[in-house]
C-alpha cells in the first residue's frame, strides 16, 4: 500500500470514529438519507449499503459509481428472489433517479456491495462512502453502521 | 326384464369396479401429494419437485472444526439454511429472521438448532463462519464443506447454487433461499420462504418442535 493510500485510509478511518450529527445530505436537488450498512465478521469480505435518495429537481439524474476507502471496490447491486432462488446482479448501467421521485436501496432490493473489505465493519462506525452521480457529481455521505440483525437505519433488534 | 348372469362374472365385475375405485384413489392420493409439497417446493426454489426426498446423509466440517454430518444433528429439529458470508442481503436478512423468530418462541426456542451452511467454501473457512454466525447472538451451526460435501447436501436438500461472474474478477453465488425445517429424526417437515409472514413460519416452527 501506498504511504498517501494508508494516510488517506487512517484519516478516513479517524473521520469514521468521529459521531455522526446527520444522517441527511442534501447535494443541489438530491436528498440522501439515511444511509446504513450491517455490520460485518472478520473474515467476511462484502457488505451492503442501503440509503434512499431522493430527486427533488425536475431533470432526471442516475447514480453511475460509489467508492470507499474502506473497500476496494463498490457496486450498485440489486437482489431479487425468483422463483425461492436469491440473485444478486450488478447495475452496470447503474440507478436511474427520475426527477421527482424517491428510490430506496434496502434489503430486499438495491444496495450498494463494499467488496474487498480491508476490515470489519464495526458498530458504531460510519463509514465514508463517495456516490457519483451522473449530473450532480460526486458526494460523499457517511453508512452508520448497524446490527447485522437490523433491517433499516432504525429497526431490527439488538439497537 | 334384467338378463341374470351367473354369479361368476358379477363377481368378476364387482372386482373389476373395486379395482377401478382403488386405482382412482390411488390417483387422487397422488395427486394431492405434489400438490401438497411440490408446488411449496417449486416456488421455494429448491429442484426436488416433490416434498418426498428432502433431506438425507451429509457430512460437512462445523465452524468449530469438528465433523458436521446429519447423524450428529438426530435428536433435535432443526432450521437450515444455504448462503454465503458475502452475501449482503438475503443471507443476513434471513438468519436475523431465524434468530427473531427463535425469540418469540420463548422457552421453545431452545428445542430447535439453526444451521447456516456455506456453498463458497473458496471464500468462507470453517472458521469465518463461525465468527460471521456468532453476530446473530444466537447459538447458530455454521458450516461448509469441500465441493463433493457440498454437491452432497445440496443434491440432498434439493438446493440451486450458481457462481455468477461480477465485474473485477469476483463472482456472487445465486442460491435457494428457503429455510428447510427438518424433524428430530431428520425428516423434511417444511420450508419457511423468503416472503412468508412470520406468524406462517412461527407456525411451521410450532410444527417441528413439537
Amino acid at each position: 500500500m501506498h504511504i498517501t493510500t494508508r494516510a488517506a485510509l487512517a484519516a478516513s478511518l479517524f473521520a469514521a470514529a468521529t459521531p455522526l450529527l446527520a444522517q441527511l445530505v442534501t447535494a443541489g436537488p438530491l436528498r440522501i438519507d439515511q444511509p446504513w450498512s450491517r455490520q460485518t465478521a472478520p473474515g467476511q469480505k462484502a457488505g451492503g449499503g442501503f440509503l434512499n435518495i431522493t430527486n427533488q429537481g425536475r431533470i432526471d439524474d442516475r447514480l453511475i459509481a460509489a467508492s470507499s476507502p474502506i473497500a476496494n471496490e463498490v457496486q450498485i447491486h440489486r437482489m431479487t428472489v425468483e422463483d425461492g432462488v436469491m440473485k444478486m446482479r450488478q447495475m452496470t448501467d447503474g440507478l436511474a433517479l427520475p426527477a421527482g421521485k424517491t428510490v430506496a436501496l434496502k434489503p430486499g432490493g438495491y444496495h450498494l456491495m463494499f467488496m474487498g473489505l480491508k476490515r470489519p465493519l464495526e458498530l458504531g462506525d460510519n463509514i465514508p462512502v463517495t456516490l457519483r452521480f451522473q449530473r450532480q457529481g460526486a458526494v460523499t455521505v457517511r453508512f452508520k453502521v448497524r446490527p447485522i440483525t437490523a433491517t433499516s437505519v432504525s429497526g431490527g433488534r439488538h439497537d | 326384464m334384467t338378463e341374470v348372469k351367473p354369479d361368476g362374472v358379477q363377481g368378476f365385475r364387482r372386482a373389476r369396479r373395486i379395482l377401478w375405485v382403488l386405482v382412482a384413489l390411488a390417483a387422487i392420493g397422488g395427486l394431492i401429494l405434489v400438490i401438497g409439497t411440490g408446488g411449496g417446493d417449486r416456488k421455494n426454489g429448491t429442484a426436488a419437485s416433490a416434498g418426498l426426498g428432502i433431506g438425507g446423509p451429509f457430512t460437512l466440517t462445523a465452524a468449530d472444526g469438528t465433523v458436521l454430518t446429519d447423524k450428529r444433528l438426530k435428536g433435535r429439529p432443526f432450521a437450515i439454511f444455504f448462503g454465503f458470508t458475502r452475501c449482503p442481503d438475503v443471507c443476513p436478512t434471513s438468519l436475523a429472521r431465524m434468530a427473531q423468530l427463535r425469540e418469540r418462541l420463548g422457552p421453545d426456542g431452545d428445542k430447535f438448532d439453526i444451521v447456516f451452511v456455506s456453498v463458497d467454501p473458496q471464500h468462507d473457512k470453517p472458521a469465518d463462519i463461525g465468527s460471521y454466525v456468532a453476530l446473530f447472538r444466537t447459538p447458530i451451526i455454521g458450516a461448509t464443506g469441500s465441493d463433493e460435501q457440498l454437491a452432497q447436501i445440496q443434491k440432498a436438500y434439493g438446493v440451486i447454487v450458481r457462481k455468477v461472474p461480477v465485474e473485477g474478477g469476483d463472482y456472487t453465488v445465486d442460491h435457494s433461499a428457503a429455510v428447510f425445517l427438518m424433524d428430530r429424526n431428520g425428516r423434511f417437515v417444511t420450508t419457511i420462504d423468503y416472503h412468508e409472514n412470520d406468524q406462517t413460519a412461527l407456525e411451521k416452527l410450532r410444527r417441528i418442535i413439537v
